[in-house]
């Protein structure tokens, strides 16, 4: 099987299942919504936390499916059938990745400006928002299959999941903000976004090992 | 190093070693602390206060070290699966988790009458956050699974991947604007802090670190002997399962 057909294949299963993607739209929206509930519905507050409230709500809301990204794999056999392939492990499992941004993080970058607009955000930051989202949501699927294979067959997977794979999501949340911010105030956000284009090429390069390592020692 | 492999003689070597890191550990600290709370001088701004660095300073170091420690005994377990790596690791987490705790809490108690605030998010103190959930999450994970070899050796990806904070953690003070100041020792140029100071400083460090070896080394002789005891339970019950007698072999005495 070759990285295109492990695509398509996560990709049909993914469509077939149907819940997942607009569960977490639908997450990713009402937690939105709940913070001018919260805080008040005045713009000017609303403005300034937007950038951060966006980043971390689809933060929060690709977590919610990244515990199943191994998950139906490793419980029905597949992983193991898959670990004997001559595709090597690690380009699975950026190929599993792909599949799960498609399917999770693609959304949520189409729908963070409209979520931003309930939320007033200036109008220089819309376009630095969704680049901002379009290099991080990727390295989240990344960083997050890192969690995922390592607590594959763990008690309480899906919370220890989070408690992993939240601190070393910290730097991209905090660029992918500053960025926001920055185009929205006028300033540059070139610096940030590259800064965030590394982190990407970094998760690319280093995390599919960490996941592959994680996996092997599942299936062990 | 594998050498050292054998539980056997690691038991007989940490057993001669213990009290000799205990004692000195606890020498180094005493005398470090007589010095710094009444021999080093005061600063000439922040006056008294500044004693709290002889605790917070040899803390942040230690709870860097802990980590890189941990770090190198979970490659050593992946790279090379030597048996004493995964326990060393297991057994460092707890302690650094507490290096990083009494790091964070010093310096929060320094900052307020220094800075005016008990916390500040710039990027030292961040990324020394970052690093204390990073030694809960490796705690947490180590202990999720049921068989206790699948959780150390996800403890040991989970801590590899988490080096790359330790040269954020150094570099942040540089990298960025800190409220926290820069380096003041480890820095190229020498260090910038007084002798009179440094000395406690430095006195203080190499007790915390004596300490961090001698807890380290209970903790791992103390794993050792509960894997032992749980072997031991086993057999037992084996033992009483079976009503016919069996022929005892050898004990899994560690000095035999």
């Amino acid at each position: 099987m070759s990285f295109r057909c492990l695509v398509a294949r996560d990709l049909r299963l993914a469509f077939r299942q149907g819940g997942d993607a607009a569960m977490v739209a639908a997450f990713f929206v009402l937690t939105v919504i709940l913070f001018p509930f919260g805080v008040g519905p005045g713009p000017e507050l609303l403005q300034r936390i937007a950038p951060g409230v966006v980043w971390v709500t689809a933060l929060l809301a690709a977590l919610l499916s990244l515990e199943r990204l191994f998950l139906a794999d490793y419980e029905d056999g597949s992983l193991e059938a898959l670990a004997l392939m001559k595709l090597p492990l690690e380009v699975q499992v950026v190929a599993k990745c792909l599949a799960h941004w498609l399917v999770t993080g693609l959304p949520l970058t189409l729908l963070a400006p409209l979520l931003a607009l309930l939320l007033h955000l200036e109008a220089g930051g819309y376009v630095a928002l969704v680049a901002g989202m379009a290099l991080g949501t990727p390295t989240l699927s990344l960083i997050g299959a890192i969690g995922a294979a390592l607590t594959l067959g763990a008690r309480r997977g899906g919370v220890l999941l989070s408690l992993l794979v939240l601190p070393l999501y910290i730097p991209v949340l905090i660029f992918g903000v500053a960025a926001c911010e920055a185009a929205a105030a006028g300033l540059a956000a070139r610096p940030h976004l590259l800064l965030l284009a590394a982190f990407f090429a970094l998760a690319l390069a280093l995390a599919p090992f960490a996941a592959a390592a994680g996996l092997r020692q599942a299936l062990e | 190093m594998h050498r050292f492999a054998n539980p056997a003689r690691f038991m007989r070597l940490s057993a001669a070693l213990l009290p000799w890191c205990a004692w000195s550990a606890a020498l180094l600290i005493a005398v470090g602390l007589v010095l710094a709370l009444f021999i080093a001088p005061a600063d000439y701004q922040q006056g008294e206060a500044v004693r709290i660095m002889y605790v917070h300073v040899p803390a942040a170091w230690m709870a860097s070290f802990v980590y890189a420690v941990m770090a190198a005994a979970s490659g050593a377990s992946l790279v090379w699966r030597h048996p004493l790596a995964d326990i060393a690791a297991r057994s460092a987490a707890p302690l650094g988790a507490g290096f990083t705790l009494v790091c964070l809490v010093a310096g929060s108690l320094w900052g307020e009458p220094m800075w005016g605030t008990w916390w500040v998010w710039d990027a030292r103190l961040t990324s020394v956050l970052v690093l204390f959930f990073l030694y809960l999450g490796y705690i947490a994970l180590v202990n999720a699974f049921d068989e206790p070899t699948r959780g150390s050796r996800a403890g040991a990806v989970l801590a590899v991947v988490g080096v790359v904070n330790l040269p954020i953690i150094k570099f942040s003070v540089d990298w960025w604007n800190t409220l926290h100041q820069p380096a003041s020792v480890f820095r190229l140029g020498g260090p910038t802090i007084a002798p009179s100071m440094l000395w406690p400083l430095l006195i203080m460090a190499v007790g915390f670190m004596l300490l961090f070896f001698t807890l380290l080394l209970v903790r791992m002789r103390t794993a050792l002997i509960a894997a032992k005891v749980r072997a031991l339970q086993l057999l037992a019950s084996d033992d009483t399962a079976r009503p016919t007698p069996r022929a005892r072999h050898a004990t899994l005495d560690p000095a035999r």
